[in-house]
């Protein structure tokens, strides 16, 4: 086959994608940070003309507790799940092949089940007459008239719940892949298994560990229908702010100035990090 | 020599956490008692109830068809993808693989913020065709993910043996390529139909009057306790077909 027809039928075959994605996610990307720069219409919409004022709104310190607590939350759900993820990609990778079949489809299941309805579930568990709250009542191991909703440990635990898969699925593809002839190697040279786990299967699983951390580190900066729903109304993420301006306030610059914010918070850090596995493809070539 | 038994009761606990709400769900939706708290006996009320909910099953049905038309169009678009990246090393392909990535690890919001952009900005009005729009998106790169994962196991050697033996390319892609590809972009048409009858977020952002999806139905129930008990009943018909959808899902994976 001639060069040019084999970079013909490349562009042939890459060119429907490709245009669907420029035109539906490249350019309304852009979109969103253009609009930060253009004046509120009443109807919602944008005004003639371009303006700064936007910009200087959305630097209302206000804002700082929020951005602050999106942060945080969604650190310490991050740690959470690789804390709970790590250890269950490892049985699951040890597991035999029967056992590994059931265990993929068990985490797979909550994950592909409905999104609000896992929320649903939360909140009929944690509801003052649900059965949770009624049990740890009768065991005495809370107060009688506490409240287990509305409060942001329970957005934490909730989002550590919707999270959690998103932690175990990338870990189990590195775990499958470790060679597990090494970690008997440290046993038997004397290493107990917390020291072999820590000091051999975590380092080589790194991999695994640094797209389950930006996966559900990303999801949680986005986060808004957990905090409105299990949370009140102090629990507010950044994502609740987004979504106040575009259907409350109907105001698109101000909502596109803090989603174009968030946007470059995600994606700067996505590239660096996509910039540093080719390096180190090209390393290991 | 003793294996730890910490990661296995990890394991469990995790799993027991993962199942418990909805456990609970599946149990009150047959539960007579309204809140749930209590068991009072076993009950078919809810689900009679949500049987003659007639906007719940227009929900359902509006789902459906954008499911059903999103995740084709996913599937043709997503295999063309896979096969591009897999077949060609260039920068376009770099280019192309990092598209593909990006809208699998931007958050719900921001996706479904940028196209109500575009949307408001180009004066389409939001309805059907900007749902469907925007679940073909998100699916696509899911799709490509799932095929490319295929093609890496594929044989090209077998596409050049069709050839030798005489067959033209057309034909060997429709008697080789397509027959051991197929469960795979099956696979991801199965996946991408699960995320878009799930999605709430985006949908909310880009739905218009008329376009109410199951997700959003549910959404608008949850704020009157009297239809709380409904959503239990359609949970559990919901849980039960997503365990039917993945236990199909990974026997298809393992074919082959």
């Amino acid at each position: 086959m001639s060069l040019e027809s084999r970079s013909a039928r490349q562009w042939l075959i890459s060119l429907p994608s490709l245009s669907w994605l420029a035109v539906f996610f490249v350019i309304p990307a852009i979109l969103v940070i253009i609009t930060a720069f253009r004046p509120a219409d009443l109807q919602g919409g944008v005004g003639p003309g371009w303006t700064l004022a936007t910009l200087r709104e959305v630097q209302d310190p206000a804002y700082l507790p929020i951005l602050w607590r999106t942060l945080w939350l969604s650190g310490a759900t991050t740690v959470v799940c690789l804390a709970l993820a790590l250890p269950v990609a490892f049985q699951m990778a040890r597991a035999g092949q029967r056992m590994r079949q059931v265990l993929l489809l068990l985490v797979v299941i909550p994950f592909l089940s409905n999104f609000l309805i896992r929320i649903f579930a939360w909140k009929s568990l944690l509801h003052p007459e649900g059965p949770l709250t009624k049990l740890l009542i009768g065991l005495h191991l809370i107060p009688e008239n506490a409240v287990l909703l509305n409060h942001v440990g329970t957005v934490l635990l909730v989002l550590v719940y919707t999270q959690l898969p998103f932690a175990i699925l990338p870990l189990y593809a590195a775990a499958e892949k470790f060679d597990f002839g090494l970690l008997d190697a440290a046993r038997d040279l004397g290493a107990g298994p917390w020291r072999a786990f820590s000091k051999v299967f975590v380092p080589g699983v790194r991999r695994g560990i640094v797209s389950a951390a930006v996966m559900v580190f990303v999801c949680c900066l986005g986060q808004y229908v957990i905090p409105q729903l299990v949370g009140g109304t102090s629990d507010e993420m950044l994502g609740n702010k987004i979504a106040q301006r575009v259907f409350s306030d109907r105001n698109l610059p101000h909502a596109s100035a803090l989603a174009g914010g968030l946007m470059l918070a995600v994606l700067v850090p996505m590239l660096v990090i996509v910039l540093w596995q080719q390096i180190g493809r090209k390393e290991a070539e | 020599m003793k294996r730890s038994w910490l990661p296995a009761v990890i394991t469990c606990g995790v799993i027991l956490f993962l199942f418990a709400p909805l456990g609970v769900l599946v149990v009150n939706s047959f539960n007579a008692s309204r809140f749930g708290g209590e068991w009072e006996g076993f009950t078919w009320n809810w689900y009679e109830k949500l049987w003659s909910a007639g906007e719940v099953w227009e929900s359902l049905w509006i789902t459906l068809k954008i499911a059903v038309s999103a995740s084709l169009a996913a599937m043709v678009l997503g295999t063309l993808a896979a096969y591009a990246l897999h077949r060609f090393r260039s920068w376009l392909q770099n280019v192309h693989h990092m598209l593909i990535t990006l809208p699998l690890v931007m958050p719900d919001i921001l996706m479904g913020m940028s196209l109500l952009a575009l949307f408001v900005l180009t004066g389409v009005e939001t309805g059907l065709l900007t749902i469907w729009i925007a679940h073909v998106t998100f699916c696509l790169s899911f799709v490509t993910m799932v095929v490319l994962g295929r093609l890496q196991d594929f044989d090209f050697t077998l596409m050049d043996a069709a050839r030798d033996l005489g067959a033209t390319q057309a034909k060997a892609v429709k008697k080789v390529l397509v027959p051991l590809l197929l469960p795979g972009v099956l696979a991801g048409g199965l996946l991408a139909f699960t995320l878009s009858i799930d999605d709430y977020v985006i949908t909310f952002f880009v739905s218009g009057p008329g376009t109410t999806t199951l997700p959003l139905r549910v959404a608008s129930m949850m704020k009157t306790s009297r239809s709380l008990p409904m959503i239990n009943a359609l949970s559990t018909l919901l849980i039960a077909s997503t365990f039917l959808v993945a236990v199909c899902s990974s026997r298809l994976q393992r074919r082959l």
